[in-house]
């Protein structure tokens, strides 16, 4: 373990200012994923700046137009919101997903997403949402919506002093669903091969689909939209066939590397199957 | 690396530390308060052997730093019995077996009891994915599983 120093700020100001002094700062969450990294040094820090007693970090509220989480909310904490009141259901799948209830209990959703693996669980969920970043800095604060907030593996937009505040999702209109899936070799407690969220609104008299969202993970750098999957479902009629298509265009959206979890080839192959599947999961809630 | 001062509740216990920033939970409780039951496996928060509840929530102390549980109540494997009684968790794990080398039973016990706590009549499919977290290379589970659901029906009758 690096030896650094260690701040529990009770204010959004002091952390920041924490944040932005000389030196490598990291903001901590659940602490899941940096503790690792500090140990087995695939991170560096002089300063680790606890965000959880900071009251902004642990908003969770949700209203007629939005669902708020603060970047340092447990995932457990959004599961148990989301399962309870049935909205956002993507997120509340991928949520319970990440690592055991141990996991879930401390790691944050904000964590989940600053970390910035291209395998997080809960990054094509928020993407299907159309999560929006509100990040927060003593330059300031940027709106950021989400499918920009990646650079690379591990890597975001986020400037030195710059923390993510809250994730912001617009409610759904009526009659829309959504699922995520990944596919793991195992039951639980793995990391994903491929995953893939799918939110779909179709209108409950003609079947036709009025909005289509559908993003991967695992398959890319990044968490990506497959924009030409989504496009050619938004004013087809959702039958099979419409379904079919949509999952074969998905897989264009998939760049994958060849590493011990699968090769590019099956990974593409996991993309088809599992946003068809998570398509006729979308169908099968509208009904 | 700087000291920092803590309180902090271990088993109904307060204790006043002074822990470095960057020692773990694991090794606060291990190390510097004796408390040897909690076991450390993975050290990277697979395993489950250092499970042990905070404020009541199931989490690996290998990934938490000891100053983040400043004021936070912290619950390990010698906090389950009662001045010497057996919990319903512990005596469900011997009655049914449910260990055999026993590296492993600490995380599973608390794992069993926060997952209790929480729901107290849970599914062999429920109690399968709640303690996906703890790793047992002895038992094979099936006498895991047995003792949890045990300790269900034991606890519904007190």
């Amino acid at each position: 373990m690096p030896n650094f120093d260690y701040e529990a700020p009770t204010t959004l100001k002091n952390a920041l200012k924490f944040l932005s002094e000389q030196g490598e700062n990291r903001p901590l969450a659940g602490g899941t994923d940096i503790i690792d990294q500090l140990k087995s040094n695939r991170r560096n820090a002089d300063l680790v700046v606890d965000l959880k007693r900071v009251p902004e970090l642990l908003t969770l509220e949700l209203d007629d137009t939005q669902l708020r989480i603060g970047s340092a909310v447990s995932c457990t904490e959004v599961h148990k919101l989301t399962a309870e009141k049935g909205c956002f259901p993507a997120l509340s799948e991928a949520s319970e997903l990440i690592g055991s209830i141990h996991i879930q209990n401390r790691a944050s959703i904000g964590g989940n997403v600053c970390n910035a693996a291209p395998s997080a669980d809960t990054i094509p969920a928020l993407l299907v949402h159309e999560a929006i970043a509100h990040t927060t800095s003593t330059e300031g604060e940027r709106r950021i919506p989400l499918i920009d907030f990646f650079a690379g593996p591990g890597q975001t937009v986020l400037q030195k002093g710059e923390i993510l505040k809250e994730l912001v999702l617009p409610t759904s209109s009526p009659n829309t669903a959504s699922a995520y899936l990944r596919f793991i070799p195992r039951n639980e407690m793995d990391i994903a091969v491929a995953g893939v969220g799918s939110l779909l609104e179709v209108d409950p008299v003609s079947g036709i689909v009025k909005k289509a969202r559908i993003a991967l993970a695992s398959v890319a750098p990044t968490p990506v939209r497959a924009y030409a999957a989504e496009q050619f479902l938004e004013g087809a009629l959702i039958d099979n066939s419409s379904i079919g298509k949509a999952s074969d265009l998905a897989v264009d959206a998939a760049v994958p590397i060849t590493d011990v979890r699968g090769s590019a080839e099956y990974r593409k192959e996991l993309v088809k199957v599992l946003t068809k599947r998570t398509l006729n999961i979308c169908l099968e809630r509208l009904t | 690396m700087s000291k920092k001062h803590i309180k902090t509740t271990v088993n109904d216990i307060e204790h006043e530390i002074l822990v470095d920033s960057t020692w773990t939970l694991l090794e606060t409780l291990r190390d510097h308060l004796g408390l040897t039951g909690t076991k450390e496996g993975c050290s990277n928060g697979n395993c489950g052997a250092c499970t042990v509840m905070i404020d009541g929530k199931s989490s690996c102390s290998c990934l938490v730093l000891a100053p983040e549980i400043d004021d936070r109540k912290v619950t390990t494997v010698e906090g389950l019995a009662d001045h010497g009684h057996l919990s319903p968790v512990q005596d469900a794990f011997v009655e049914n077996s449910g260990l055999q080398c026993g590296f492993c039973t600490p995380g599973f016990m608390i794992a069993a009891t926060a997952l209790l706590n929480e729901n107290p009549h849970p599914t062999e499919n429920e109690i399968r994915l709640k303690l996906a977290g703890n790793l047992c290379r002895c038992t094979g589970y099936d006498k895991i599983i047995r003792s949890v659901q045990d300790a269900a029906e034991r606890l519904s009758k007190t």
